[in-house]
């Protein structure tokens, strides 16, 4: 089947005042119809960069030297979204890609109640009869567990975080689109508001059949949600693979680092280990593959020769020229009774 | 049972807000041995970040007591209330604003030294500041010593924190989710630093955290306290509250928790909550607060008692009706 989003040796960069950085630097995925993809790394890996390049959402100092963004829009045409003019952008933008920004506090208007800046989102793209704008609204906070009554007349400040989160999920949601992207959606929220949000997320899907892209560094989630993970460090996909693939027999050994640093809460007690080191700086990456200073598995290759994405199995792929070396252990330091 | 270093004894905070008063710990009995590990778990607004801030004297409790050794340390005379200060020490939570932005990592760890006049001298101090930092592995000291904070990292400079934390060679270190600003990574390497310490230098900590991965792997040999809207409402051993768990609390925390693991995490069994939403601190519910969310909910009963922290097993305690009376049904089921 064809890819409803596929993004194919995408480049991003800024120019900062130290000099330009590549924060993604070739990166390629399919997104099918309905499908989950979670974007997993730590903090400066590009994820959120990446994220906002789909929907050229990048601040003033971002740029997109290379790459295609290709978009499969509901009656089949396939369009460059990194193509397409300014007005073309904003249809482009809530009716076919919506994203669900980070830190939900920040993302709604604190001076305006939510019923209208529902109803100016839906009039932004379209006229559309204010009773009928109610019914959606009204529909979609039902969906994600809020009392619609209560919520469209409230500002921002009367919602709790998690409350605000849904909001910004049932707004999002708004136009119908076809792929959602959510960054970082259950970062600082509590566990049972995770939770909740989880939930909301897995329903939605269920009944609305879009496709989500969403980029955290929480392994969790992606365990929870993804039916595909792509690893990300210092701006390149890294790995991909199908989730159960990607946590149970990672190939890559960034990947491998990242599982072994958070063990389940449930059952035995297994050792912790860190990944040695810091991540490097985009300003000045390592030659060669850019994690092999941290790298318990890099040789003197390692330096000298940037790998290639390495078929490993079908639908998996790692860059790392050993991967067949990597294999996931884990010790346990003490059994549960 | 040895004589805790440090107990919190029905202590209360009190604030006054604007829309009312707010009773941020409410009557939280604690005891803590020495080299005892006790983790506080809650979400945000249960309380354990003041809890921990008055444990270490940072705040006075509106009522209650916090003994040291057995005594009040609010009716202390000034050696021994210094003598206390050395003893207990605050990790603060936030990296970015706990350290003096103008002085250098050097200044941080020598002016504590110097204060409590356990080095005389700026050799003494270069000297006692550089074992320091190695203990902390910020090594080799001269690269660290002269920096200032915007020169390290976010890992770097909590480090640094836990680095003058340990100046005084305390007995017990409050550490407030001192790993939760960092990158996993990071945050792993920091948490096997503090563990070790714990071992080394026989240091107790009261370790503050809504993780409870991280509570399961740095308290697995002491104690975790749940708290729920200012109080208590489980207690116990590490590997009995991560594996069995009584409270219906602790119970739907753990449950909820997304693991890192997708088979178990999408075949795990929830426990269905009745709310969703947490009561606010101005309006806590009657009787136990958990009330409105709780599975096991009776009416007439949860809604008008409240219920205690009392014991089901040696050192284990449950704030719950329904199991309190469940544990007393097995005991005479038992007895007869």
């Amino acid at each position: 089947m064809e890819p409803i989003l596929s993004v194919r040796d995408l480049c991003i960069e800024y120019h900062a005042a130290a000099g330009m950085v590549r924060a993604v630097d070739g990166a390629s995925f399919d997104l099918h119809a309905g499908e989950t993809i979670a974007l997993i790394g730590e903090s400066g890996s590009g994820k959120t960069t990446l994220g906002l390049g789909v929907l050229r959402l990048l601040p003033k100092s971002g740029r997109t030297p290379s790459g295609q963004i290709l978009y499969r829009r509901r009656d089949g045409r396939v369009e460059d979204v990194l193509g397409l003019p300014n007005e073309e952008m904003r249809r482009f933008r809530w009716q076919e890609c919506a994203m669900v920004f980070q830190a939900a506090q920040n993302a709604l208007n604190p001076v305006a109640r939510v019923w209208d800046q529902m109803l100016d989102t839906v009039r932004a793209h379209r006229p559309a009869p204010r009773d009928d704008v109610r019914e959606r609204c009204e529909r979609l906070l039902g969906m994600v567990q809020l009392e619609p009554r209560r919520v469209l007349h409230a500002f921002p400040h009367e919602l709790s975080g998690g409350m605000r989160q849904r909001v910004l999920i049932a707004m999002s949601l708004l136009l119908d689109p076809q792929v959602l992207i959510l960054d970082e959606p259950t970062t600082a929220l509590d566990i049972l508001t995770q939770r909740a949000i989880i939930e909301v997320l897995r329903s939605l899907r269920a009944e609305l059949h879009f496709a989500m892209l969403f980029i955290s560094h929480d392994l969790s989630l992606a365990a929870e949600l993804a039916d595909r993970v792509a690893t990300m460090y210092a701006g390149k996909v890294v790995e991909l693979g199908a989730v159960r693939e990607l946590f149970y027999d990672p190939k890559h050994p960034y990947t491998l680092g990242l599982i072994k640093a958070v063990p389940p809460v449930a059952g035995d007690l297994f050792e912790i280990s860190s990944i040695a080191g810091t991540p490097p700086s985009l300003l000045n990456l390592p030659p060669g593959c850019s994690f092999h200073p941290r790298c318990d598995y890099a040789r003197e290759r390692c330096a000298r020769e940037v790998p290639p994405l390495y078929t490993v199995a079908p639908g998996h792929a790692s860059a790392c020229h050993y991967w067949s070396e990597v294999q996931l252990s884990r010790k346990v330091v003490a059994r549960s009774e | 049972m040895s004589e805790p270093l440090l107990a919190l004894d029905n202590v209360s905070q009190l604030f006054r807000t604007r829309q009312g008063e707010v009773r941020a710990v409410d009557e939280v009995s604690l005891a803590i041995e020495p080299g005892q590990v006790v983790c506080l778990v809650g979400e945000s607004g249960s309380g354990k970040t003041t809890s921990a801030k008055i444990a270490a004297g940072l705040r006075k409790p509106t009522s209650g007591a916090v003994r040291f050794g057995g005594q009040d340390i609010w009716h202390m005379d000034r050696n021994q209330f210094r003598a206390y200060r050395r003893a207990v020490q605050y990790i603060h939570q936030d990296p970015y604003a706990s350290l003096n932005p103008i002085h250098t990592v050097l200044d941080t760890v020598a002016t504590p030294l110097r204060h409590h006049g356990l080095v005389h001298g700026n050799a003494a101090a270069l000297q006692r500041a550089s074992e320091l930092l190695v203990k902390v592995d910020l090594t080799p000291p001269e690269n660290f010593l002269f920096k200032y904070p915007h020169q390290l990292s976010g890992g770097q400079r909590q480090r640094v924190s836990v680095a003058r934390a340990l100046t005084l060679n305390p007995q017990l270190i409050a550490a407030d989710e001192a790993t939760s600003m960092l990158d996993v990574s990071i945050r792993v390497s920091l948490l096997n630093m503090l563990k070790r310490l714990s071992t080394e230098l026989g240091v107790g900590f009261l370790f503050i955290t809504h993780d409870l991965a991280i509570a399961k792997y740095f308290a697995w040999s002491g104690h975790i306290a749940v708290m729920y809207l200012g109080r208590i409402v489980e207690y116990g051993p590490t590997p009995a509250i991560i594996n069995a768990p009584r409270h219906p609390y602790t119970r739907a925390l753990l449950s909820a928790i997304p693991e890192p693991d997708p088979d178990l995490t999408r075949q795990r069994d929830r426990l269905q909550l009745r709310g969703v939403d947490v009561a606010s601190l101005l309006r806590v519910p009657s009787g136990c607060s958990f009330h409105p969310r709780c599975p096991l909910f009776e009416q007439s009963l949860c809604d008008r008692l409240r219920p205690d922290l009392a014991a089901i097993e040696t050192r284990r305690a449950v704030a719950c009706h329904v199991v309190a009376r469940e544990q007393a049904e097995r005991a005479q089921m038992v007895a007869s």
